[in-house]
């Protein structure tokens, strides 16, 4: 039996006049796990979060989230915490009372409001009006609100923008815990690198289409490891060349190394043809692409 | 529904707007007032448009009245920049989607922001009235002008009749600002277009062209503050006056329920 989802999308398509914002997207999200949703700008990922929270309507296709159809969002948004976009509030309430708004308008528990505050670290500074803010704290309230309502479904469009490296991580902490919890997180974000220390799941877009969906895992498996050795000499470095060449590797020559595609265990063999042929090398690395290279080799970007 | 009041009363209490209300109804209470009492021998005239109220029709029972219902217009005014404000300001903030996200009825956003703005507007005309009423009492004194009808229930009853009339006016005010802001989706597009609307467009027309102001929503409000004028009934007033709302507030209602929300 497959596991619950989350978010469930078929044939999902939003047209702007002659413009395709997304084309026909499929995927779908477990439940309690965290999905990264990447994707160049441009490429569909606020089209599609627009859509999910039934902010705008699909063109064609259709969505599910948490079991319930995008056609009623009202089903399902009162168990969905979200912050498109980036924070948006009222500057001349202060963060406390900014909860409120929300809290009372979704009909939640506003003695919530200071549990949550405290837990973005913005405890002491929920009666500073918003306008006050910096653009980490603004990021912060907007998390904070997105956890009013104790969600099932988190949607988070890029929330550790304006946040400092130790922000970064609390973020990164709490996302965890949650998912622990029990609680999907769809986190969208450009820092690829986060995205690939924090998600389980990955949703990539490109022009509006969906190139990959699945485990993070499942992705980074499939890229080819590449091995960079580096000779002691530069002139060894045709000859280096030849060696993978023949032992049928991709290889190129990057700056003043060559880079050989294949699984790391040619690194050994690399190794000793190169020593046979009277080649020393300085270096020898095998390295595992990144979300980042797997993204822009994907991407074309 | 009562979720999306509670919401919007908590917005609507801040300081800065309580206070900016508070400024702009005394300015505008202590203005027309002031001009009404001071000005009652001037051959200029005290009234709008340049009408003479003269003492004998200040000293009778609806005398305390006249200063409050003569203020309606300019409340308007005021009603209408907060209430274009307040819907506005939700997509220049990017808050709608917040609010949308926690309460996906659109329709039920729509009436409860109508109804906590209909509350403010009911404790400003309510500032309105007692600012009023203290002001001619202190400006009869200054130009002794008899007060001694105004303490009659004549008098009681023709200020409670202004209240509700002034009321209505300032709330159809508002409803116009509310329109302006859903359909403008700006603050300042929607005030601007607002107040040159009611106070330069129907203003000049109503000047130049015979009866026009019959069709004017502004002008006809007017007319229902003041209880309805020698050319128009009130009744023609009122029910023409929010028909043209009530008209323009479907349009924008069926705009906002099907346009998307992408800012």
């Amino acid at each position: 039996m497959s596991s619950p989802l989350a978010i469930d999308v078929a044939d999902l398509s939003k047209k702007y006049g002659e413009r395709m914002a997304l084309s026909h997207a499929n995927f779908e999200v477990p439940m309690g796990s965290i999905c990264g949703f990447v994707g160049p700008n441009g490429s569909g990922k606020t089209t599609t979060i627009r859509m999910l929270l039934g902010l705008i309507s699909p063109t064609t296709g259709s969505g599910h989230v948490l079991g319930e159809s995008i056609t009623h969002p009202e089903k399902y948004l009162p168990r969905v915490g979200a912050m498109i976009e980036g924070p948006a509030f009222y500057p001349a309430l202060t963060g406390n009372q900014n909860l409120t708004v929300l809290a009372k308008l979704g009909g939640f528990d506003t003695k919530s409001i200071q549990g949550l505050l405290d837990l973005v670290e913005l405890g002491d500074r929920g009666d500073s009006k918003y306008k006050t803010y910096s653009l980490g704290m603004k990021q912060r309230l907007g998390i904070a609100a997105a956890l009013l309502p104790n969600p099932k479904l988190l949607v988070l469009d890029e929330p550790t923008n304006g946040l400092d490296p130790a922000g970064i991580q609390e973020i990164r902490n709490l996302l965890r815990k949650l998912a622990n919890s029990g609680t999907t997180v769809f986190i969208s974000s450009h820092l690829l690198s986060e995205i690939e220390v924090i998600s389980d799941y990955l949703v990539m877009l490109r022009l509006g289409k969906v190139i990959f969906s699945g485990k993070t895992s499942q992705l980074l498996a499939k890229q080819q490891p590449v091995i960079v050795a580096k000779p002691e000499k530069s002139s060894d470095l045709d000859k280096l060349l030849k060696i993978a060449k023949e032992a049928g590797h991709e290889c190129t020559v990057i700056g003043d190394s060559v880079h050989v595609t294949g699984a790391s265990d040619y690194a050994a063999k690399f190794n000793k043809a190169a020593f046979d042929a009277g080649v020393v090398l300085e270096t020898l690395t095998p390295v595992r692409p990144s979300l980042e290279d797997t993204f822009f080799e994907m991407t074309g970007e | 529904m009562i979720n999306v009041v509670r919401a919007e009363l908590t917005k609507l209490r801040r300081p800065s707007l309580s206070l900016s209300t508070i400024a702009a109804v005394t300015f505008v209470i202590g203005l027309v007032t002031s001009l009404l009492f001071l000005l009652v021998d001037s051959p200029e005239g005290n009234g709008e448009r340049g009408i003479r109220i003269g003492r004998d029709v200040l000293s009778l029972a609806t005398g305390v009245s006249i200063g409050f219902s003569n203020s309606a217009g300019l409340l308007g005014i005021v009603a209408l920049c907060i209430f274009a404000a307040q819907t506005a300001q939700e997509y220049t903030y990017g808050t709608l989607r917040n609010l949308l996200v926690r309460q996906p009825s659109r329709m039920k956003i729509l009436i409860g922001k109508l109804i906590s703005m209909k509350l403010f507007a009911i404790v400003m005309v309510a500032l309105a009235a007692v600012l009023s009423v203290a002001l001619s009492y202190l400006f009869a004194g200054v130009k002794d002008i008899s007060t001694a009808a105004w303490a009659s229930s004549e008098a009681n009853a023709a200020l409670a009749r202004t209240f509700i009339n002034v009321l209505i006016a300032t709330i159809g005010y508002g409803i116009f600002g509310m329109i302006l802001g859903l359909l403008f989706r700006s603050p300042i597009s929607a005030i601007s277009i607002g107040v040159i609307w009611n106070l330069i467009i129907e203003g000049l027309l109503s000047a130049f062209v015979t009866n026009i102001d019959r069709y004017f929503p502004g002008q006809l409000l007017s007319i229902v503050a003041q209880g309805g004028s020698e050319k128009v009934s009130y009744q023609y007033a009122l029910i023409t006056s929010y028909g043209f709302l009530l008209a323009g507030l479907l349009i924008v209602a069926v705009l906002f329920k099907r346009r998307d929300v992408a800012n």
